[in-house]
């Protein structure tokens, strides 16, 4: 009970780090080194050891604030403070302000006579009066190793480091103590077996004459920490470790869409475009366009107002502004703006983890929402596929997490199968346009189609494009017996289709004509009828009025012969009626 | 810097105990012992080194006891890690010799008294 109470009170603590300040460092050491402990830093000669050492202590003093001490047991203070000028450290600064203390300590082993006992005080003294005289909290013994060398009795050495490295755990300073690699050991010397908790190992390996840098964690007891071996590099502002690791698929998908910058290939993939964040494969064969769809994309990225990157591996800067502004894409402004940025750079200056570092840094200061790599291909010349593969799938998810929009072209060598020599990572794209040149009667014609596009309707036809002064131009397909009809064989196409409507056209006009011609003579038949109607029913009419009269004077001369016989009234009533009858049969 | 110190060290050796202070000689040997506290080790070098130099340099030594947990700042300028040490100032060239001295001819040797 008592014991577990005492557990409860005292909980256990896991165990502290201490931040180096070196970028990527401290995220593959989930926080640093271990704090208050010893880490052993070893490698070959000129992995960076020194440097790294060095880094951790300039960092602390001017990022964290803690003091440091650098024991050297190679070089001088002054070539020390020399040496790491060029990466922009003042040491000659830190020391005057007391946050930096530079030991050197040299050992002449042909001056040194031994006789008899002795033990490593002096050296315990050295540094316990250089930690105490500034408050350090970092140590630097670079490199001990010395001491085996310089002090003929190996088993006091042995003892003394042991009696050190308790020492520096019981001075509560975080130290790093530096180690030559040897043969089949991490040091020459064996001080992995005295320093517990934390190893790293830098590495320097030349691979096809391409040097990369790399560093491990061999172990680092009580604690998490990334396993792999990390590349890294040394530049105008010193170490940096860059953890590129495959990320997984936890990236979110964004559902926004942009454009291509080419109007009818946003209209081709739904009329909107990618999808933000999506990863784009261009790929084709030499002299496809590749570039130019790539150079429009990157156009319309900053027409909008975003950054875009270029790393392109082919061709200078120059030479693409050139090129690109000979269609009519200006990208020269955007660059001016700030916008843009190239990084042009040969393949073969560096490895590929390299390459995947530089991409990683010069994306995480420009921060933009385009990327462009062109091309892919172009990194076989430095790693095997696999090799390729597995950097390109972390670039791509990289890039996904920061929801970048990726496009990379890739060369396909003419002959072979276009599907297929993509280095293997098609699979890992949202959209995969390509584009080829298509041969038949007798020229090559460029044609464009959409492979894939995940999540967008997308049209599935061959479409001829065309570059001209204003940027690719796609055309109406035309398909054909024997296919998509492009170049020459859609010009022609074009002209008989037109002289087929013009022949269309002129049956039907012929037609309208006759049929305006039938109308006419239909009415003019039509009046000729009415005329002679009218011409008869005119003369009927006359001989009607005249027979009437007749009648009425027969009538009237009947009544006066009446009137003059003084005939009756009856007989006159008779004819009366008779008379009026004959009128009415008249008018019917 | 290091000028003071060393005087108060000569004057602290050369009072604690009997040593041959006037004659011209002594600055032939100038010897500095670097030990770290009263330790058993340390006491015993001085003392071997007191046998030596009373056998073999009589009157031309003099012997400079530096204490470098009174003076750690000290071990810098004459580069030194083990202790005890034992320096040869002059003659010159500086040699250093590291141990108890227990082993009378390897100081010998290693003060170039003896030859190799």
């Amino acid at each position: 009970m008592s014991r577990q109470n005492r557990h409860n009170f005292q909980p256990l603590k896991a165990l502290q780090k201490e931040p180096t300040g070196i970028p990527g460092f401290d995220e593959i050491t989930c926080g640093g080194l271990p704090a208050g402990r010893p880490t052993l830093v070893c490698g070959s000669a000129g992995a960076g050891k020194t440097l790294f050492a060095m880094e951790f202590l300039v960092r602390g003093a001017t990022l964290f604030n803690e003091p440091g001490v650098f024991i050297s047991f190679e070089e001088s203070d002054v070539e020390l403070a020399t040496n790491v000028a060029s990466l922009g450290f003042d040491l000659n600064e830190l020391i005057a302000e007391k946050k930096l203390l530079l030991d050197y300590v040299f050992i002449e082993r042909s001056e040194i006579e031994e006789t008899g006992e002795y033990d490593l005080e002096a050296l315990f003294l050295r540094l316990g009066h250089a930690i105490d005289s500034i408050g350090a909290k970092r140590v630097v013994l670079d490199t001990l190793e010395a001491l085996f060398s310089a002090l003929p009795n190996e088993a006091i050495v042995r003892a003394e480091l042991r009696r050190l490295f308790r020492w520096l755990k019981e001075k509560g300073v975080t130290a790093v103590i530096t180690g030559e690699r040897g043969d089949g050991k991490l040091t020459r010397y064996g001080l992995e077996e005295y320093v517990a908790d934390c190893v790293i190992l830098l590495d320097h390996r030349v691979q096809n004459q391409i040097s990369t840098r790399r560093v491990r964690i061999v172990k680092y007891r009580g604690t998490s920490h990334g396993t792999n071996e990390y590349p890294f590099f040394i530049d105008d502002k010193g170490f940096s470790v860059l953890p590129i690791t495959s990320l997984g698929l936890l990236h979110k998908a964004p559902t926004e869409h942009i454009s291509t910058g080419i109007e009818r290939l946003d209209t081709m993939l739904d009329g909107h475009g990618f999808y933000r964040g999506s990863s784009i494969l261009v790929s084709g064969t030499a002299g496809t366009g590749k570039s130019t769809i790539a150079a429009h994309f990157v156009a319309a990225a900053c027409q909008r107002g975003e950054r875009a990157l270029f790393f392109a591996f082919e061709e200078s800067q120059d030479q693409i502004i050139r090129n690109m502004r000979s269609i009519g894409i200006d990208l020269e402004k955007f660059v001016k703006k700030g916008l843009l940025e190239f990084h042009n750079a040969r393949p073969s200056s560096w490895g590929l983890e390299l390459h995947l570092a530089l991409v990683h840094k010069a994306i995480t200061e420009f921060n933009p929402t385009v990327v462009v790599v062109d091309p892919i291909t172009n990194f076989l010349a430095v790693g095997d596929r696999i090799e390729t593969k597995s950097m390109l799938t972390r670039l791509i998810d990289f890039l996904k997490s920061r929801q970048i929009t990726g496009m990379f072209t890739s060369l396909t060598s003419a002959g072979s199968e276009i599907e297929d020599s993509e280095v293997d990572v098609s699979s890992l794209m949202d959209a995969w346009l390509l584009v080829k040149t298509i041969e038949s009667n007798g020229e090559r014609n460029r044609g464009l189609y959409i492979l894939k596009a995940r999540g967008t309707a997308h049209s599935n036809q061959v479409r001829e494009f065309l570059l001209t002064d204003h940027g690719i131009e796609l055309l109406d397909a035309y398909i054909g017996s024997e296919g998509v009809l492009m170049g020459s064989a859609r010009s022609n196409q074009l002209a008989r289709e037109k002289a087929a409507e013009l022949e269309r056209g002129q049956v039907s006009a012929r037609k309208q004509r006759e049929l305006r011609r039938k109308q006419e003579l239909y009415e003019a038949q039509l009046q000729a009828l009415k005329n002679q109607y009218e011409t008869e029913r005119d003369a009927i009419l006359m001989e009607l009025d005249e027979e009437q009269k007749r009648l009425k004077e027969t009538a009237d001369q009947r009544l006066e012969i009446a009137r003059l016989r003084k005939a009756d009234s009856r007989g006159m009533k008779i004819d009366e009626n008779g008379a009026r009858k004959a009128r009415k049969g008249a008018v019917r | 810097m290091k000028q003071t110190p060393t005087k108060k060290q000569r004057q602290k050796s050369t009072n604690g105990r009997p040593a041959q202070t006037t004659n011209e000689d002594l600055n032939r040997w100038n010897l500095r012992l670097y030990v770290a506290g009263q330790t058993p080790r340390s006491v015993t070098a001085f003392r071997n080194l007191k046998e030596i130099c009373e056998e073999y340099l009589k009157g031309q030594y003099h012997i400079e006891v530096i204490d470098l947990m009174e003076n750690p700042t000290l071990a810098r300028g004459d580069q030194i890690l083990a202790v005890p040490t034992l320096v040869r100032k002059l003659p010159q060239p500086i040699r250093k010799i590291i141990g108890d001295l227990s082993n009378t001819e390897r100081v010998l040797v290693g003060l170039d008294i003896q030859p190799r």
